[in-house]
């Protein structure tokens, strides 16, 4: 998996609470194979519909980092919500909460997601929209955020995630090396339930 | 004695291989349930060369893009339909594990299957690649919504690297007040709690009016934790649950039968356990519920009037209200039974059991329906049944369409759509914008609800219906 180590990217302020993954890749581009890339998905429907979307503002362009309201992410499992996000250049998301499926996706593709409160991600969003393309910077060594205006907030992460985005584990390989204590688990576990065999 | 555990704590330290010095688990997973939505998983698990490690714990059947109007393969041809219900039983094949395809009386939608088939069972870990895994939890099982890539991890290790939730246990104490079904209870909930007051915690629903629900019910109820922001949520089994599973086809057999509900019967909160959080709601409180906006918690009893903005508490809520009437078309302060609809649609994993078509029946049967009104039973087996019953013949004869099994108009990658500016009464579970189609309009509530819709051709309280 992709490595997040630190960041500085101009950052895109999006107001509306709720953001669900219906919103960030609609059900109809679902099947789309990952290859062909999702960056057109991300956020579709509301980019066509009146008035687009601040993603295509072009005083926002290249946009690495959303500042978002709360429950940024919640809805379907769908993983192509990380995906767009990502595709379309994005490298973290800041909110002051997120689905918990979409939270836990997103750092399997290097998106860093992080929780600020909801009033310090609105002063974000409110100096974003004060000054548009300005730059922030996210350090997930240090655990800091640089603002807009240079003053640095510190955020919380747990240890584990943030181990395996700086190092860019993969999962898979982790869990192989614990092959003996699954192995010898699982044997256990059929002699617990051996109602769950089947013949 | 050591000290008192929660259920879910019971179920955790039962499936917790190791821990890592971060805090995160590795649990090992008990059943995994897969869909045509699976296709991604399974192909980034042949790029890297891997197969499945316990095909037997793997169960599938095609659900979020089966047509509707005919399940014979035939038919089916959309290319990309196709193709990924193909994958799925070409996988199955592949590799062995248990598939309930197109045109097999067992198919249906993956989250109504595992219950009717008692492949969910009490205790067990379950996971899926499909947000709504938490209905598992209505028969007591721990079951978590999962991503393409965790997916891919289950099927090569049958584990899941998850830091452990914390708990938040939703008691409901009290009778239930009349026309008060699980979906209004549900709505209810969320609307309290907030569509993510159940971030980062896992579920307990409690309290004597949760017993008093039957299993069908209570997996609508645990079918929703998910747009209350929780990953799962969970009833502790009970004789109700055991009833229910005894005989099931992949529900432990005679042979294992007492050992099973011996062990069942260990897993409820001890008397005295901590939860991270506790919630309480008073049962006579409870009323028939229906949404008005694009979030679940937009949840408001159907008496009631469309929000008013000049009302909001802050700037941010103001500016979120008007955007969603403007989405939704509504005026505020308008009253909620004026509001006219277009469509109706009665399915879904939340709502499309046989209890729901029953209720949605009985309403139906008093009269006809005067917009365009669908039905799609949850799977196969309860189409089988319905129609058993008779159900569809007083569905047809009140003029709504009787459809094949599958997700359907929920999330409309079938083709069943809502079209743009279109509003739906629909017993599903998600009113978020664009999901039954760009541009649709949904409002969740009730299959008897819905039906009432149907007939009306307005959102109704079915208690007026008499
Ligand atoms: S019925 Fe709807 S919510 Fe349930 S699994 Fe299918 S698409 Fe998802």
């Amino acid at each position: 998996m992709d490595k997040f180590t630190k960041l500085t990217a101009p950052a895109l302020p999006v107001d509306q609470p709720n953001v669900d993954t219906d919103q960030l890749a609609p059900a109809r581009f679902l099947r789309r194979p990952r290859g062909d890339g999702y960056a057109d998905v991300l956020f579709h429907d509301l980019r066509k519909a009146e008035g687009g979307h601040i993603v295509d503002d072009p005083r926002f362009a290249g946009a690495g980092i959303v500042v978002a309201d709360r429950n940024f992410g919640g809805g379907s499992s769908r993983e192509q919500a990380v995906w767009s996000l990502v595709d379309a250049g994005f490298r973290c998301v800041i909110a002051s909460s997120f689905g918990d499926i979409f939270y836990a996706n997103s750092a399997k593709h290097g998106l860093l997601t992080i929780r600020l409160d909801n009033a310090v991600c609105k002063a974000l969003r409110d100096a974003l929209h004060a000054t548009p393309g300005a730059e922030m910077t996210v350090d997930l060594d240090a655990q800091t955020i640089v603002a807009p205006d240079g003053e640095v907030i510190s955020f919380e992460i747990e240890p584990s995630r943030r181990k395996r985005l700086l190092q860019g584990l993969d999962d898979i390989d982790l869990t192989l090396t614990h092959d003996a204590a699954i192995g010898a688990f699982e044997a256990e576990y059929s002699r617990r339930k051996p109602w769950l065999e089947l013949n | 004695m050591s000290d008192p555990k929660t259920i879910i704590d019971k179920i955790w330290e039962e499936h917790e291989i190791l821990r890592d010095e971060g805090g995160t688990s590795l649990l090992y997973v008990s059943r995994h349930l897969a869909h045509d939505g699976s296709i991604h998983a399974f192909t980034f698990l042949e790029e890297r060369g891997l197969t499945p490690r316990r095909p037997d714990r793997i169960f599938a059947t095609p659900d979020h893009g089966t047509p509707t109007v005919s399940h014979d393969m035939a038919d089916l041809t959309d290319p990309d339909q196709r193709r990924v219900v193909t994958a799925l039983a070409a996988n199955a094949k592949r590799h062995g594990f248990t598939h309930f395809g197109l045109g097999d009386r067992r198919q249906g939608i993956v989250h109504v299957v595992g219950p009717e088939q008692g492949i969910s069972q009490p205790g067990l870990v379950i996971v899926c690649g499909d947000s709504h895994t938490s209905t598992h939890g209505g028969v007591g099982a721990l079951a978590f919504g999962i991503g393409a890539s965790e997916v891919m991890h289950v099927l090569a290790t049958q584990t899941l690297w998850i830091k452990k939730p914390r708990t938040m246990r939703i008691t409901i104490d009290g009778e239930r007040p009349a026309g008060v079904t699980a979906k209004d209870i549900v709505l209810s909930i969320i609307a309290h709690i907030g569509a993510n007051g159940g971030a980062g915690h896992a579920i307990e629903y409690a309290g004597s009016l949760i017993r008093s629900l039957d299993v069908e019910e209570r997996l609508t109820v645990c079918n929703m934790s998910i747009e209350a922001g929780a990953r799962s949520g969970m009833i502790a089994p009970d004789e109700t649950t055991f009833e229910y599973l005894k005989g099931k086809p992949f529900a432990p057999g005679p042979e294992h039968w007492e050992a099973a509900v011996e062990s069942w019967r260990a897993l409820r909160t001890d008397e005295g356990a901590v939860f991270d959080r506790e919630v309480r709601l008073d049962a006579s409180q409870l009323t028939p519920m229906v949404t008005w906006g694009n979030s679940p918690e937009d949840a408001l009893p159907i008496t009631g009037r469309v929000p008013d903005p000049a009302q909001a508490k802050d700037d941010i809520t103001r500016d979120a209200i008007l955007r969603t009437l403007d989405y939704m078309g509504l005026t505020p302060g308008m009253a909620l039974t004026d509001v006219t609809v277009d469509q109706v649609f009665i399915g879904s994993c939340t709502n499309s059991r046989i209890e729901d078509l029953r209720a949605a029946a009985a309403v139906a049967g008093r009269g006809r329906a005067v917009v365009p009104a669908m039905v799609s039973p949850g799977s196969s087996t309860v189409k089988a049944q319905a129609e058993a019953e008779g159900l569809d013949r007083i569905f047809r004869d009140a003029g709504f369409e009787w459809r094949e099994s599958g997700c359907s108009m929920c999330v409309g990658m079938n083709g069943d759509l809502v079209a743009s500016g279109k509003r739906c009464a629909s017993t599903t579970n998600r009113n978020f914008r664009g999901r039954q189609g760009q541009g649709s309009r949904t409002h969740l509530m009730s299959p008897a609800m819905a039906a009432a819709a149907a007939l009306t051709g307005r959102l109704s309280d079915v208690r007026d219906l008499g």
